[in-house]
């Protein structure tokens, strides 16, 4: 597969972090069905587990990905205005961005008391 | 020389009869946007979860309240439209079911998943 055809990265990007995004929800949906009702402390215990922890940051890390890109598809799709489109691009790369900075120390969080 | 013709230019989207696969597509995509708009708000809720024993119990009790419910009900609709289109369009991806009969067919299947689970949803919750 070659890189040079303009756009080719973005699509496997698109598709690698959806497989991860389904895996993960097909996962959510299991262990929601499989488990009971959750303390505070056991849900804490749960994210707080390192692989429990791992799979979440990779699931924001795909989910912001996987968005940035799909937005970015419908932007150039349906707002031609050059100027405008850069300007709600920047809009959603900055949320983007702060919303990983915001999850990366969520799932910090639990492993302080 | 122009030969002026009569022939009727359907460019108004609301006048074509979209076929199904054309359907599921938008809604793909608005169920997207959909998804990212609402990004923030599942955070939010992660956050307040963590945060501490008061806030996990009231988020719990706010996640069963009507009004919650009824989004809750569009965002599981947003999901649920997302994950099978998503897997249509995998497959498609990977030349399974480009036949214009089994596209067709695939795309109802969607529709059809997405109406069966949420119509399994909204009978829980009002059973």
């Amino acid at each position: 597969m070659t890189f040079r055809a303009q756009g080719m990265r973005a699509w496997l990007v698109q598709r690698l972090s959806a497989v991860y995004l389904a895996v993960f929800l097909i996962a959510v949906v299991i262990w929601y069905f499989s488990t009971g009702e959750y303390s505070y402390d056991q849900w804490r215990h749960l994210v707080g587990h390192p692989l429990v922890n791992v799979a979440l940051a990779l699931c924001f890390i795909a989910l912001l990905v996987h968005a940035w890109v799909g937005m970015r598809d419908v932007l150039v799709d349906y707002v031609p205005a050059m100027g405008l489109r850069f300007f709600i691009l920047i809009g959603i790369a900055a949320t983007l961005v702060a919303m990983g900075v915001w999850t990366a120390l969520l799932l910090m969080s639990v492993f302080s008391p | 020389m122009l030969i002026k013709t009569q022939r009727p230019k359907y460019l108004n989207l609301l006048k074509i009869r979209q076929p199904m696969t054309a359907i599921v597509s938008i809604a793909h995509r608005i169920s997207g946007v959909i998804l990212f708009l609402a990004v923030p708000i599942a955070i939010y809720g992660l956050a307040l979860s963590l945060r501490s024993a008061e806030d996990y119990a009231a988020i719990k009790q706010t996640l069963h309240s009507p009004g919650l419910q009824l989004f809750l009900l569009l965002m599981a609709w947003a999901i649920l439209h997302h994950f099978f289109a998503g897997i249509r369009f995998l497959l498609l991806d990977l030349d399974i079911g480009l036949k214009l009969k089994t596209a067709r067919a695939s795309a109802w299947t969607v529709f059809v998943l997405v109406g069966a689970i949420l119509l399994v949803i909204v009978t829980e919750l009002l059973t």
